[in-house]
């Protein structure tokens, strides 16, 4: 019973190539086209979308996560305030209940984001193992501190929370991708990769 | 007697996620099982086990299962919490990647024991693999009868649902969890009312993780007695899984039966990393109070040893540090954490945190006064206890037991104006083990 059973991280091979990102349902995940100038958020597809997640909940605020997600995802990464005031018609919300919610959690942003988003963990299984001198060569490389949008807008750069891969420490997400066991080297490495 | 896994016997084993190669494999036989007895039977041999919540409070589940009134006229709900962010914990995420049928089984027979027809997997924002292994495993599960209508053919129907959170620790808290679910901001309710009675739309809910609901089957399947037999006495129940972080030589998430000694799991994972000597380790996940090594090599890794000497289970994340790690420079980052995590609402929370993020993060950079320990443990009396959720008692776990025990690198850090300790580098490769090595090994357990 000793074989060692490997968990498959999401990044493939410890720092490997980037897998594409796997089609996930639940308005989250999926490469939604990005909203042309003047569009509607919510297209046809994604109001199929809303649609379908409010048949989930016995409210329809309930779809509001998984909506912002959608959202978001149209946006390019971030939900502007015009995105917002649509989501909040979409579920007949205060808009101002929705900034709230937006506002609370991480992962919506209602700044500009990079077309590349870049989290290293440096909670403290990451930093035992040495994402500090990550999070060094990574702002050596991109020239922004942490928090800041490269001014080409092709990356963000961030520290981010514990990511729940502390195996693998010192590791980061890209997009959607873990990337672990991180040295210096490969994460510029794999930043320098990116389009 | 060596111990056969139970919880993570299908990682690595990409067929198994599929409702048929589960089966194959010996799954859905509890479930079979559940469906021929009453639901109060079910939830009565849940009790027998003993099985504690593995989220980190280690509440009895199956009390938490009798809490829910049998005669409630409408919608009951079953809410798993994957929204694993407790720094340190990777095994939910194992066990829904690689396990995904073992989690829906556990969460249809807990269903069918309570009476829900709605079951939500409240997953965290950031695990958007396992989220899609899991919608993968949801949708298999519906075409093989296993969901939806008249579940294998029993006339029970439950609906399972994924719902992606995005990125808040205090949604981990149940009801904090619950107010997310519900489309608001994740702060804490007030208890009472309990979830049991008045959680996801005003409507009885069971709330259980992962972990706790993968054990489910095998109760049901293999009898309490079984389950009472795996671990150390009645109190301390069945297999465990422990998420092993830091200084060690292969870091992963290791199975065992709950209640074996440190010394064995840190034997298991390769030892120290580099032939280092062990410093200090945490038992449970960033909110537990830290614990000298060498003092604590023996300690059995369950609920009640671990409170005895002064930590706590939580969610087995074990984080280990070697002799050059900063026991300032970790808890000041486990209070910027906190810091950052706190939701706002309860004061003592909110200012204490923030608090302790700001002292120690000026002590470590060699700024701190000698009065600072002191003010840290003053702060830490007025945290604990003082708000809605356990998340300011978390956040004094660390600080605590660092002024408690470790008081001499505060003083040291002040007296030299700086920290004594030597900035942490990526060793090598990054892992310390060969570059292409199988991390993460759900590993060989001790009898």
């Amino acid at each position: 019973m000793s074989e060692p059973t490997g968990r498959q991280g999401t990044g493939g091979p410890p720092g490997g190539a980037a897998a594409p990102p796997p089609a996930v349902g639940g308005g989250y995940g999926e490469p939604w086209p990005a909203a042309p100038p003047g569009e509607p958020v919510l297209d046809q597809a994604a109001r199929t979308r809303v649609d379908e997640l409010l048949r989930r909940y016995p409210t329809k605020r309930a779809a509001l996560i998984p909506v912002l997600h959608v959202a978001q995802r149209r946006c390019g990464g971030w939900l502007p305030d015009y995105a917002i005031e649509e989501v909040a018609g979409a579920l007949e919300l205060p808009p101002a209940e929705v900034y709230g919610v937006v506002t609370f959690y991480d992962l919506f942003h209602q700044k500009p984001v990079g077309r590349h988003r870049i989290r290293v963990c440096t909670n403290l299984s990451c930093q035992l193992r040495g994402s500090d001198e990550v999070m060094e060569a990574l702002a050596a490389e991109l020239g922004v501190d942490e928090g800041e949008v490269t001014p080409d807008g092709r990356c963000s750069f961030t520290h981010f929370e514990c990511l729940g891969s502390c195996d693998t420490a010192p590791m980061m997400m890209v997009d959607d991708t873990y990337h672990e066991s991180l040295t210096p080297e490969r994460a510029v490495e794999i930043v320098r990769g990116l389009g | 007697m060596a111990y056969e896994k139970v919880l993570t016997r299908n990682v690595g084993r990409p067929a198994a996620r599929t409702v048929a190669g589960y089966k194959k494999a010996g799954g859905y036989a509890g479930l079979a099982a559940a469906l021929k007895m009453q639901p109060e039977e079910v939830v009565e041999e849940v009790k027998k086990s003993g099985l504690r919540g593995r989220g980190g409070a280690g509440f009895p589940a199956g009390m938490k299962w009798g809490f829910i009134p049998k005669d409630h006229d409408g919608p009951k709900y079953l809410v798993c919490n994957a929204d694993e962010s407790e720094p340190g914990t990777f095994k939910d995420r194992l066990l829904m990647e690689h396990e995904p049928q073992q989690l829906i089984e556990g969460c249809v027979i807990c269903c069918y024991a309570v009476g829900a027809a709605t079951c939500y997997v409240y997953i965290r924002g950031e695990y958007t693999a396992a989220n899609a292994i899991m919608e993968e495993a949801i949708r298999d599960a519906y075409d093989a009868g296993v969901l939806g209508d008249s579940v294998m053919g029993s006339g029970f129907s439950l609906d399972m649902y994924m719902h992606v959170g995005a990125g808040a620790y205090i949604c981990g808290e149940e009801t904090g969890m619950l107010e997310s679910l519900e489309g608001k901001r994740g702060q804490p309710r007030v208890k009472p009312p309990f979830p049991a009675l008045v959680g996801a739309f005003g409507a009885p809910t069971v709330i259980n993780n992962v972990e706790t609901l993968a054990n489910v089957p095998h109760i049901v399947e293999r009898g309490a007695d079984w389950f009472k037999a795996i671990g150390t006495d009645e109190r301390n129940t069945g297999p465990k899984l422990y998420a092993i972080s830091g200084h060690v030589e292969r870091p992963g998430t290791y199975e065992y039966p709950i209640g074996v000694p440190f010394r064995t799991l840190l034997d298991g994972c390769g030892g120290m990393w580099r032939g280092r000597q062990l410093k200090a380790y945490i038992p449970g996940g960033a909110s537990a109070a830290i614990l000298p090594g060498e003092e604590h090599l023996d300690l059995p890794m369950d609920f009640d040893a671990i409170a005895k000497a002064g930590s706590m289970l939580g969610s087995a994340a074990v984080m280990v540090m070697d002799e050059t790690t900063c026991m300032v420079r970790s808890v000041a980052r486990l209070a910027k954490f906190f810091n950052h995590e706190s939701c706002g609402q309860c004061t003592p929370c909110r200012e204490g945190t923030n608090w302790m993020e700001l002292l120690l993060t000026r002590i470590e950079q060699g700024q701190g006064r000698e009065q600072d320990a002191s003010l840290l443990s003053n702060i830490c009396t007025h945290v604990a206890g003082n708000s809605l959720c356990a998340l300011g008692d978390a956040a004094v776990g660390p600080v605590k037991s660092l002024v408690e025990t470790y008081s001499g690198e505060i003083e040291a850090h002040v007296r030299e104006g700086g920290c004594p300790f030597p900035p942490i580098r990526v060793f090598g490769n990054g892992n310390g083990g060969p570059q292409d090595s199988v991390h993460g090994a759900a590993g060989e357990a001790a009898g």
